[in-house]
């Protein structure tokens, strides 16, 4: 079974469609990468597997069931959308890091915030630091650990490393390969063409249209 | 004590040079409030006469359904006013008119069974009047907070969305603003009483001749019940407009 169905899916909330009429399956387990320029539609793809948008017209399946039949809340808790510039939103990297716990009612142990960080190569000691001082790299990787502490089954990937150095660039996409390799299906888009080198599965979306299909 | 009370049509015709003062320094600096300052004058001097007369049928009538009606057209109009600061949050009149009714009714219900106040319609009118304003300002204040952080920090609530929050989770840190903003003029008015300004009910018992130490009695009421009645229905403003922000897919609109 496929993770996501696309079945003549097409966005378009003014007379310009956005995403036309688009067929696709994204099985499960799959690292894919679509690719695409800036406007291409790629983002908007990712938030309707998301549901943080709908489609206008067509269907998008998950897991064989219409995304409508999932409670949007729990549905997201599976698939989960990270964003390109992500939002930090507490005084401190704990703050944010405790979110995803809060939501679940449940308290963040230290010890595992702590593990989490190093394993992005930042110093544990940054769980305190205030979240307005870090840089792009280290605002990326906190803000991708809030969506690993309760894995997601689906990571929907927006531009992730897009203008970040090469080596936080290596250590995201490290971070990366070992959730797919413990089964996480990740979807991630990209207009960096030093990106489409390392894609195992390579698709590419042109004026809401995928052109070509190069699937593993 | 009475006769200092009574302000004659020369004194207010006279009081009207305050008035000119401000539309020359309009005309002068070119505010272009002109038609705005004329037309409040104009409003406030009829609305003010109008009610003077009704208030005085209202009291000299003294009748239970009577004061009723006056306090519901006072709840009426706040919450029409208020309405005007929502701007496209849908069911706004509905939603301000639940929040000044409680706000101001259970306020009233309270201070009535207290006995701070009786009955009557010359303490219900005014005292309703009072809280219904407040409310009025600190909705329509927690309004525009809400319409300004729902444009402002849509990406760090979308990011919550994405996150797997609900609209309660995704929604806390506006929704924890807005009631402050509603609530903040009643609060650092209630710091500064006494030291800045002398209020409207306390002055007035003060121009009455009532004796200041016990005309501070009246204030204090007056402020815990502002307090009270702004905080409520800000609250009600702000849990019942939040969800409106989203649509049936708990997407943001």
């Amino acid at each position: 079974m496929n993770a996501f169905e696309l079945h003549h899916m097409t966005f378009a909330p003014t007379k310009t469609a956005i995403l036309n009429d688009i067929n696709l399956d994204i099985p499960w387990g799959i690292d894919l990468t679509i690719a695409g320029h800036s406007g291409s539609g790629k983002s908007t793809l990712l938030r309707l597997l998301a549901t943080l948008l709908t489609p206008t017209s067509g269907t998008i399946l998950y897991n064989g069931k219409p995304q409508s039949d999932y409670d949007p809340i729990l549905y997201r808790r599976e698939v989960s959308y990270c964003a390109q510039q992500p939002a930090l939103f507490g005084a401190t990297v704990a703050d944010d890091l405790r979110f995803p716990f809060t939501i679940r009612n449940t308290e963040m142990p230290r010890e595992q915030a702590e593990a989490a960080l190093e394993s992005v190569d930042l110093a544990k000691t940054m769980l305190d630091a205030p979240t307005q001082n870090l840089s792009g790299g280290e605002r990326q990787r906190v803000a991708l650990l809030r969506h690993l502490f309760f894995p997601p089954k689906v990571l929907l990937l927006d531009e992730v490393t897009t203008g970040l150095d090469p080596d936080t660039k290596a250590v995201i996409h490290n971070l990366l390969d070992r959730q797919n390799k413990k089964g996480i299906t990740l979807v991630s888009v990209t207009h960096d063409e030093s990106e489409l080198h390392m894609a195992k599965n390579l698709m590419t979306l042109v004026d809401g249209q995928f052109e070509e299909v190069t699937l593993a | 004590m009475n006769s200092q009370l009574i302000v004659s049509p020369l004194a207010l015709l006279l009081a009207l040079i305050l008035v000119v003062i401000a539309l020359a320094i309009n005309l002068k600096e070119a505010l272009g409030m002109t038609q705005d300052l004329i037309v409040g004058v104009v409003r406030a001097v009829i609305q003010l006469t109008v009610v003077g007369f009704v208030l005085t049928y209202i009291i000299k009538v003294n009748t239970v359904w009577l004061t009723l009606a006056m306090v519901a057209i006072i709840i009426f109009n706040a919450a029409w006013n208020a309405k005007k600061r929502a701007g496209t949050i849908p069911d706004a009149f509905v939603t301000s008119l639940l929040a000044v009714t409680t706000a101001t009714g259970l306020t009233l219900i309270m201070l009535v069974s207290v006995r701070a106040i009786r009955f009557i319609p010359a303490q219900i009118v005014p005292i309703s009047g009072m809280i219904a304003s407040n409310v009025m300002v600190a909705t329509g204040l927690a309004y525009r907070s809400l319409n300004t952080e729902f444009t402002d920090l849509r990406p760090q609530v979308l990011e919550r969305l994405a996150l797997g929050a609900n609209l309660k989770q995704a929604s806390q840190k506006l929704i924890v603003n807005a009631i402050k903003t509603g609530m903040a003029p009643t609060i650092d008015s209630a710091k500064t009483v006494g030291l800045v300004s002398l209020p409207g009910m306390m002055s007035g018992l003060i121009f009455a001749g009532i004796d200041p130490t016990k005309a501070i009695m009246y204030q204090i009421m007056v402020t815990f019940m502002l307090l009270g009645a702004t905080s409520l229905g800000s609250f009600i403003a702000v849990y019942r407009s939040y969800p409106r922000f989203y649509n049936d897919q708990k997407q943001l609109r």
